[in-house]
């Protein structure tokens, strides 16, 4: 069976399209407050760029190819790792009073159910 | 069903699941409640992404099969590499220096995106016309937001101090921009047309990278510091936008929908943050603002009147209502959590607390926000500039610590300040004005603060950290005297 992906001009704007559209309103009416989260995540959201990193870098055949891909995924993988490091410092701050730092930190909000927003 | 079926059916679909949790990730990070598992959300898709990722090694090309096992040596090397520097880099980093490390990941990320192209460009394969165009249009978004985003990180480090500009530079910098064009529709011409070429293809790709990097750094050098974030959200989106588009020359669905989305959401974000400085993203970008000719002050009337911190602490601890409006000074002198320990002792003593934050408070918009949750401020305190202006009139103390610009008058009254129109914060209709500052030289946009000069108005002088610890100081003296 063959699964490769074959993408030519306009399933490609389509896909552009409809992903600019999402992009645009799923930031929509987000407060100041979330700016700079914000602009962190989707920056760690375009670290996925290390995918395409690894792609030329395993069809690599020419030292050339493989210098520029080991750049690549190099580059990329800072962007991704590096990207939800800080995102996710940022975000773990965000707390309600009489909540401590404990559940915060750890990334995981479904435990918390804040009062206020 | 063949192992390289299986590769791509794996990759297909976990690339497919990657672009869901990204989507859903940023959606849950657009709300304070949902943020923080927002950002988790994501992770998990790229983490599956990045280990699918491995499973191209059954579905490479003929001419790479030999080269494979160093190639994969050489991606897990990068991976754990670049990831580990990174990951180690965004653990360590100061809460303050989040804005310059922004920049920096953001800039790796075009890089990787420019590289892409590069060795699709340097490949064997002849690639179609618009396949080519597109390689390179996200080859020069890409190229530029890497040098630009590296400057934008030396201004905001500190490493380059001042705006670099020079007459001409505008026109200067349009020339580069179409030379890099003109580079890349040459490259255009020989690579899909017969013809007889004066320079040999990889020196031409050479050229052009070169001549997209220098244009990066030509168009961000004169741009002042203070304008930096709207700066890297712009670069942002720009690497967005090149990592969608080499996803197209990849036929990698993942990396156009994360790119693209990236790219829209940056766009909004970076429109979103001028609107807060009530500036346009082209004047940011091409006026040159911050470091201009100084602003006269000559009507300015009343004095600068000092007082000491223990003065202004006893003073808030009597006040019924404070309003309290943080600044970059504030983050500068490390000063969050001291200001929280004296805010507590105010609130403990029956004193109603407020925090304003300026959209642009700090060095970026928002960056005062996560600077006081990082100190432990409840959010539920935190109000932003539309919520809370009215509010100033009927304060007994606004305590401005560390910012300026954010409460210059000026911006509502004085057309010819070179902020008139921006949003302020009212500071200076609370009946007691304290302003806690280093010393008497302007803010970052260097404009005179007629409020510092206003009959209700006093200066306390001082480090940020060292005036809140007197005034915490003042504060206790007082409850034990009470006690005793």
């Amino acid at each position: 069976m063959d699964f490769s992906i074959q993408i030519t001009g306009f399933v490609a704007l389509y896909i552009f399209m409809l992903a600019a559209f999402a992009g645009w309103v799923i930031i929509g009416h987000v407060p100041a407050i979330l700016h700079t989260p914000l602009m962190s995540g989707s920056n760690f959201v375009h670290g996925i760029v290390v995918v395409g990193g690894m792609y030329v870098l395993l069809n690599a055949s020419t030292v050339q190819q493989q210098a520029i891909g080991f750049f690549a995924v190099l580059l990329g993988a800072g962007n991704a790792a590096g990207g939800y490091a800080v995102t996710g410092r940022m975000l773990a701050m965000f707390q309600t009073s009489g909540h401590k730092t404990e559940h915060a930190k750890r990334g995981h909000a479904k435990h918390r159910r804040p009062k206020a927003v | 069903m063949t192992m390289t079926s299986i590769a791509q059916l794996t990759i297909g679909a976990t690339d497919l699941a990657a672009a869901l949790l990204f989507l859903y990730g940023l959606k849950r990070m657009s709300s304070p409640v949902t943020a923080p598992s927002g950002i988790f959300v994501a992770g998990i898709g790229m983490l599956v992404a990045v280990l699918a990722s491995f499973f191209y090694v059954f579905d490479v090309s003929a001419a790479a099969k030999p080269h494979l096992i160093v190639n994969v040596g050489l991606g897990v090397l990068a991976l754990a590499v670049g990831g580990g520097f990174a990951w180690w880099g965004g653990k360590k980093v100061a809460m303050t220096a989040m804005p310059q490390m922004v920049a920096l990941y953001n800039g790796m990320g075009g890089g990787a995106a420019g590289a892409i192209a590069a060795v699709e460009l340097f490949g064997t394969k002849a690639p179609g016309i618009a396949q080519l165009v597109v390689t390179l249009l996200g080859a020069l978004i890409g190229a530029i937001s890497l040098s630009g985003s590296l400057i934008a990180w030396a201004k905001l480090e500190g490493v380059i101090k001042k705006p670099l500009r020079m007459r001409g530079q505008q026109y200067f910098n349009i020339v580069v921009l179409l030379g890099t064009l003109a580079v890349a529709g040459y490259l255009i011409y020989v690579t899909t047309g017969p013809s007889s070429q004066l320079l040999p293809t990889p020196q031409l790709i050479y050229l052009f990278f070169g001549c997209a990097l220098v244009y990066g750094i030509l168009m961000t050098l004169p741009i002042g510091g203070a304008d930096m974030p709207v700066v890297i959200s712009i670069y942002n989106a720009a690497t967005g936008l090149a990592v969608g588009l080499e996803g197209f020359v990849l036929a990698n669905p993942a990396l156009m929908i994360a790119g693209m989305v990236v790219g829209a959401a940056g766009t909004l974000l970076t429109l979103l943050m001028a609107r807060a400085m009530n500036r346009s993203v082209s004047n940011v970008l091409f006026t040159n603002f911050g470091g201009a000719p100084k602003h006269k002050p000559s009507h300015i009337k009343g004095e600068l009147k000092p007082t000491a911190a223990a003065d202004a602490g006893i003073f808030m601890r009597y006040a019924k209502s404070v309003i309290i409006v943080p600044g970059y000074g504030l983050a500068a002198a490390q000063g969050q959590q001291k200001l929280y320990e004296f805010v507590k002792l105010l609130r403990a003593a029956g004193v109603s607390v407020k925090f304003a934050v300026h959209p642009v408070a700090g060095r970026m918009p928002g960056q005062m926000d996560v600077l006081l949750a990082e100190a432990g401020v409840p959010y539920d305190l935190i109000f932003q500039l539309d919520d809370i202006n009215d509010e100033f009139k009927t304060t007994d103390v606004a305590l401005v610590i560390g910012a300026n610009d954010v409460v210059n008058p000026a911006a509502r009254s004085d057309k010819s300040s070179p902020i008139f129109g921006m949003p302020i914060l009212n500071a200076d209709q609370a009946k007691q004005v304290y302003v806690v500052k280093r010393g008497q030289g302007k803010g970052y946009a260097d404009i005179v603060n007629p409020l510092f000069y206003a009959d209700n108005c006093n200066m306390v002088y001082g480090d940020a950290a060292a005036v809140l610890t007197m005034m915490i100081e003042a504060v206790r003296g007082l409850g034990a005297k009470a006690a005793a």
